[in-house]
């Protein structure tokens, strides 16, 4: 898998939830573009217009806690995010994203969450394990994908992954 | 093995699977609803342009769909997403939709276990993550997202890790201002919001085996918001007969094994527990309500998956009987069934001639959707699950969420209130 170059956004806050990733009156919304306009309406409404396509975020442990909306992964993704580095990820949240295919979760150390800053240039080298900060010339471990995540992620999602284990 | 491994187990076709273990396991329900359902639709469209064909599902019959989060339609694009459901379920056969307006209709948790639509012993998935509520049947429930929903549609099996299991003993003697959500925010405010990630939580002791079937169920209901994959109780003569009373369907109950592994064994004697609030911004922020008594409320909210069963109007009308609420409250009861029998019992009247509000069954004002969003600094106490920033409307309003006993106590005062203090 390619490595992925992006910005980083801090968010250094435990346990943001589905309700402030896509508050709950726009679950009746199914176009992404449309959900993208209000990404993060709940915490930080200037969130869409930071973001620029292949930029991360950096966020507290437990992140997509609360419902199992999609809606979330799909406004984060469509806004251009790739990746999410988290200490830890929410169950359904963190399936929607493999399984989407939508951006990758990635685990990182709690040390880790403090030496990355806003607006740091990363590198993602998920092959290696291994997260570079280009802007304090830095590099950190991510923790690594579980065998079937990974083919997942290689596969490029759920529906990609069942055409090879189908053949 | 736990009663989670033993049902993961026969779904996989397989004698013995532990913990940890990652595979493909067999699906025997899957249920999408007005918000999950038409996300479902869209991954399924999308993957039909890859050259991914849905020509039937895999089992019409194990399929089941509820319209619960934006009705009766808050405007044209709930409408239009219902019509959406609609026209699939006719296309594909799911004669199992509970149309809002229709006879029975209600929250789509409510319903898995008032039409017994889960059976023990079950692998039961679902696209909303309060899916664990129907594990105090004793199946197997999880939530899952549009993708995954999808995917189970087109296979009939979906992949999964085996949780490793916490068990809960809840033992001593119930006081009879405490119900389960006391508990389980107690346990919640414990372990906290993040402590059951990718586990399962399961209850046990004399306090479960004495609870209603109703009372069980705000337990594993909200061991979502302890981010567990799963909660779970072992089926038992309540299961059996509240089962019974609903279906006569076959089931076959999976218990536990005597020398079951548990991650970790955590035992509560509730004797000396308070009534118990959780505070904004967190199910975990947990508090005695006495000690929050002198804050003003402008709403309460009794509703929901969680807090809207039968038993818990009961108990909101055995304390509003003959009194007069002093701030809004609206009463939602969580399916037509409980609707129902709240109005042949009488105490829809109570409720009414209490200056309640009773509005139709729906998610509602629970997720913020409509009848009944907070404003800007409105402060609600809520029987519901979920007290996040924006949660049930302005991001600066706060939700208290509170058994239904300390919400109808709170109406009457128009302040957060112990029920003792009536």
């Amino acid at each position: 898998m390619k490595s992925l170059r992006g910005r980083a956004h801090k968010y250094d806050l435990a346990n943001i939830d589905t309700d402030v990733i896509i508050p709950g009156p726009y679950l009746k919304i199914h176009d992404p573009k449309e959900l993208a306009r209000h990404a993060m309406e709940g915490l930080d409404p200037e969130f869409p217009r930071k973001v620029s396509q292949g930029d991360f975020m950096v966020c507290g442990s437990n992140f997509g806690c609360g419902s199992s909306r999609e809606h979330a992964p799909i406004a984060l993704s469509q806004l251009g995010i790739k990746a999410i580095l988290a200490p830890s990820f929410a169950r359904i949240f963190y399936r929607n994203v493999i399984d989407g295919g939508y951006l990758l979760p990635i685990e990182i150390e709690h040390e880790t969450l403090g030496k990355i800053f806003d607006k740091d240039e990363l590198e993602i080298d998920v092959n290696q394990n291994k997260i570079v900060n280009l802007t304090r010339n830095e590099s950190y471990a991510m923790i690594p994908f579980s065998k079937l995540v990974a083919k997942i992620v290689e596969a490029g999602g759920l529906i990609y992954y069942s055409d090879v284990e189908e053949g | 093995m736990t009663i989670t491994e033993k049902i993961l187990a026969r779904a996989s076709g397989k004698t013995r699977i532990h913990a940890g273990d990652v595979g493909f396991v067999g699906v025997d329900k899957v249920m999408m609803h007005d918000v999950s359902g038409p996300g479902v639709i869209k991954v399924l469209s999308e993957w039909e342009k890859k050259g991914k064909r849905l020509n039937h599902v895999w089992d019409p019959d194990r399929v089941w769909i509820a319209e619960d989060h934006f009705v009766p339609a808050a405007d044209k694009v709930s409408a239009e997403n219902i019509m959406t459901l609609s026209e699939w379920t006719k296309k594909f056969g799911i004669k199992q939709h509970f149309k809002y307006g229709l006879g029975q209709y209600g929250i789509c948790h409510t319903l898995s276990h008032e039409e017994a639509m889960v059976l023990p012993g079950e692998v039961y998935v679902a696209g909303d993550s309060h899916t664990n509520t129907t594990g105090a049947l004793g199946a197997f429930a999880a939530g899952l997202g549009h993708t995954d929903i999808a995917y189970v549609l087109m296979n009939g099996k979906i992949w999964l890790k085996v949780p490793e299991t916490i068990l809960f003993q809840i033992t001593g003697t119930k006081p009879d201002y405490l119900m389960a959500k006391d508990i389980i925010l107690n346990i919640i405010g414990d372990i906290g919001t993040d402590a059951a990630n990718y586990k399962a939580m399961q209850f046990s002791g004399n306090i479960v085996k004495e609870m209603s079937m109703d009372e069980r169920l705000t337990l594993t209901n909200m061991t979502t918001e302890a981010g567990a994959k799963n909660g779970i109780i072992e089926p038992d003569a309540t299961t059996e007969s509240y089962l019974r009373e609903r279906t006569t369907a076959p089931f076959s109950p999976v218990l536990g094994d005597p020398d079951a592994k548990f991650i970790d064994v955590l035992t509560y004697e509730i004797d000396k527990l308070e009534p118990t609030i959780a505070k904004p911004f967190s199910p975990g922020n947990i508090g005695v309500a006495r000690e929050s008594q002198g804050i003003d409320i402008d709403k309460v909210y009794i509703g929901s998956c969680t807090g809207a069963k039968f038993d818990d109007l009961q108990v909101v009308a055995r304390i509003l009987k003959g009194r007069k609420v002093k701030v809004r409250t609206e009463v939602v009861p969580a399916a037509q069934s409980i609707y129902i029998k709240a109005v042949k019992s009488g105490l829809a009247s109570v409720l009414v001639e209490a200056g309640v509000l009773i509005g139709p069954p729906t998610c509602g004002a629970c997720c913020g959707a409509h009848m009944g969003v907070l404003a800007e600094n409105e402060i609600c106490v809520s029987t519901t699950n979920r007290n996040f920033p924006g949660r049930m409307g302005h991001v600066k309003s706060q939700t208290y969420l509170a058994s239904p006993m300390v919400a109808a106590a709170s109406a009457l005062k128009g302040k957060i209130t112990d029920p003792r203090d009536i």
